[in-house]
Parts: C-alpha cells; structure tokens; sequence
C-alpha cells in the first residue's frame, strides 16, 4: 500500500509555536519598494570614497549570507521538520531571505555606480574570510549532515554572523547618516530575530528527547563552531572596520550577539559582561524609540504605584 | 518580600532566567485549561513580549487571562518585561502596556533569557522595590 499524500492542515496544530510564527512572519512581511531609500542619496554623498567603499563590501557580505541561507540553508532544514507546519513556516523563512538579499540590491541601485557594486561583488568573491565563514555554515548543511548540527550552524547564521555588517548601517543612522536605509536594516533585523528564535526553539523541542551524552554532545559542537566562527568574525571585522577606527566597537557587538544567538539555542552565555559593553549609541539605533528608563536601572527618577483600573479581554488588543 | 509571578511560552526563554533568578515563583499555565496561580500577597510580574511590527499582540493570551481577574490585579505592583532589541521600538513592548493598563511601573526590561548582570540588577532591585513598597504601605 502507498502512504497517503498529506495536505497540510492548520486547524489540526502539533506545536502551536508553528502557527505563532507564522503569524508574527506574515504580520511583519514587507518589501525593499515600502522603504524611500532615494531620500539617502545626498547623504550618500557626504560619506568618504572609503566609507563607500566599506558600506557597499559590508551589504555584499550580508547579501551573500542572505543568499545561503535562501537557497540553501532554510530549503535544507525542510526534510528535517517535525510538522508539516515547520516545513511551512521554513518555505517562509526562505522565501523572506531572498526577500533580504534583493534590498541589498535596491540599496546599491539607489545609491551607487554600477562599477562600485560589481567591484565589491568581485571582492566578496575573493575575501578568506567572508568565503570561510559562509563554506563552515555550508558543510553543515550538506546533505546527510545531523540535522540539529545544521539548525545550531542556522542559529549562528541568523542571529550572529549578520552582525558585523548590520553594525555599520547602524553607527551610521546614529550620525544621521542613510537613515532609510537603516530602517530597512532594521526590518531585516527584526525577521532575523524571529528566524533565529523559531530555528532555536525547534532545536530545544528536539534536544528535549534526547539521552544526556548526545545532549552534551551537541552543545559542545554548538560552543566549538561558535568559537571557529567567531575566530574568523574577529579577522573579517578588523579587515573592514580598521580602517575607520571601529572594530573594537564592532567586536563588543559581536560578543553581544554570540551570546543572543547561544542563548536562542537555550544555552547560557560564553562572553562576560564587561565584553559586551556595546556603544549606547549603538544599542539606541538597534532600538530607537524604546523607552530606556526603568526603576532597577536606577534611571528611572521615580515611579508611580497606582489602583487598578477594570480590565476585559476586549480592552486588549490581540 | 512580595511575591514573584511569570509567564513563559514553550521557548523557555523566561523560565530559564527564573531558575537562575533562584527565588520563589508562581508560573502562568502555558495551557489555557491549567490552574492558574492564586497570589494571596503582592506580587512583581515577569512577562516576555510577543508584539508584531505593529505592536499588537504584545502581552500573552494566558498572561491577559491572569490580569483579568481583579483579585488577581489587584496584588500586582510593577512589571519586568522580556524581548528582543532586535524588535525595535516594541522591545519589551508587554512591559509598557501592561505598565499603562495597570497603573504599576515597568521595574526592567531584558532581552531572551538575561544576562547575569541582568539577574544581579533584578535581585537587589526588587529588595530594594520591596523595602520602597513597605514604607509606603506604613
């Protein structure tokens, strides 16, 4: 007897963390044409030839990350997914990674010469680094490789590699420069956070039913590969940001996100807190308009406690 | 000491930094048909974010269902809430709302599963919250 053909079913849930996602990544969906990138052109203008020259490497370097994980990396956790829902929710994360690496791409078509563009190409072609990185990501998602191995190499793409490049449209929009185009980095951002969380609770959920030598394992393959991508994320950083000053500042950041991208993947945190002071500067472009006062800080000057006030499940809006 | 309450979906972000928080702690039921706790003291309630690009849908259902309740409500003194900068201007998002519904202040915010300096800086805060909250109650 044939197995039956299986039409996916959304009212009849395994992990309602499926429909969750699926709905905060259809909810947040967008495109590079909502984002009015041509209102950066005359701050374009003002950068140095080698500031440039830096932002455009940076964003190839994103482009071809988003690439992989495109056409390669999220396709290639679909066999592994649990529920026909995940597998659903991948084809989403793929497609939305395309989606990335084409903004890139109006990026440079708004803002710069043809030549500059094709130059940096050629250079992400040609950059160890950039090329190390991205192949030690790649041979976890060979086929026939473990798949949690391949969701831990997934969950360092998202929510840790990316980061030495989203730094710098980041410390730009905090000197009021290509603003636009850092808000359409944020939007980048904000899918990857949520691509990083869904990949990372999948991997826990899988972890859950395993025997403890293999869990320990797995985390100490997850600690080693960060420790191999990071080696080369220190070189690839102080490459491109040297020249301007900067990496220090990018290396802080980078700390902060191996130890985001670890703790997606529920494990604690590998760098201390004193390495990973990032610039507030920084930290307030990542998250503008966030209000940053609370009581524990001990930034907030004071507080209020206040009666309660009737409370109905309409009030609220979900 | 007043009480502690959290919530904590399925990705176990927030209950991880409660066992390293290391005190006492009434979890919300990720199931809506689970018992919910029953504070009979004050309490601070922890509350991870799960806001759209918007902003809706900030607070967790179960954690809506919890405030519902005026007994319930009526104990609670400040919010810690949880998230993700990366989510911009709705990091920590559920703290404000919550904050705003209720009339209580946002005590802190911090991203995932905290740091430990984020642990540190909840554990003397709310010592201190709660030595603020007795004088006032005096």
């Amino acid at each position: 007897m044939k197995t039956p053909l299986r039409a996916i079913n959304w009212n009849r849930l395994e992990d309602e963390k499926d429909l969750e996602v699926w709905n905060r990544l259809t909810v947040n969906f967008w495109l590079p044409e909502k984002v009015p990138l041509s209102n950066d052109v005359q701050s374009w203008a003002t950068l140095r030839p080698e500031e440039r020259e830096l932002t455009i490497r940076v964003f190839t370097g994103l482009t071809l990350l988003d690439t992989v994980q495109n056409t390669i990396g999220a396709p290639s956790m679909m066999p592994d997914a649990q529920t026909p829902h995940e597998e659903a929710v991948l084809s989403n994360i793929s497609f939305m990674e395309a989606v990335h690496a084409r903004s890139y791409s109006s990026i440079f078509s708004t803002l710069c010469l043809t030549k500059e563009v094709d130059e940096a190409f050629r250079w992400s072609e040609e950059n160890p680094h950039l090329q190390a990185k991205a192949r030690l990501i790649l041979e976890e998602y060979k086929a026939g490789s473990d798949p949690l191995k391949r969701k831990i190499a997934s969950v360092f793409l998202e929510s840790f590699l990316f980061y030495s490049g989203f730094y710098l449209p980041m410390y730009w929009s905090s000197r009021a420069k290509l603003t636009n185009t850092a808000d359409l980095i944020r939007l980048i951002i904000r899918d990857e956070a949520v691509h990083g969380y869904y990949i990372g609770y999948k991997y826990q959920r899988a972890l859950e039913k395993l025997p403890e030598a293999r869990r320990q394992e797995l985390k100490d393959f997850a600690f080693a590969l960060i420790f191999d991508l990071y080696d080369i994320e220190q070189k690839y950083t102080a490459e491109l940001y040297d020249g301007i000053g900067l990496t220090e500042d990018v290396k802080a950041f980078l700390h902060y996100n191996a130890n985001k991208a670890l703790q997606n993947l529920g494990y604690e945190a590998l760098f201390p807190p004193a390495a990973c002071e990032v610039n507030p500067a920084i930290m307030a472009a990542l998250s503008p308009d966030s209000e940053n006062h609370d009581f524990f800080s001990g930034s907030g000057s004071s507080y209020v406690i206040g009666k309660a006030v009737a409370t109905e499940d309409e009030d609220w809006d979900f | 000491m007043g009480g502690l309450v959290y919530f904590s979906s399925a990705s176990g972000n927030t209950a991880r930094f409660m066992t390293r928080l290391g005190l006492p702690a009434a979890r919300i039921p990720i199931a809506p048909a689970d018992e919910m706790p029953a504070p009979d003291r004050p309490y601070v309630l922890i509350c991870p974010t799960f806001a759209d690009g918007e902003g809706r849908g900030a607070v967790p259902k179960q954690v809506i269902r919890f405030l519902n309740d005026p007994d319930r409500r009526a104990l609670l003194r400040g919010v810690i809430a949880t998230g993700n900068r990366n989510f911009g201007a709705t990091f920590a998002l559920s703290g404000k709302v919550i904050s705003d519904k209720c009339n209580v202040p946002v005590l802190y915010r911090f991203e995932l599963s905290g740091t430990d300096l984020d642990i540190a800086r909840v554990q003397a805060g709310l010592e201190k919250f709660w030595g603020t909250e007795c004088l006032t109650m005096a």
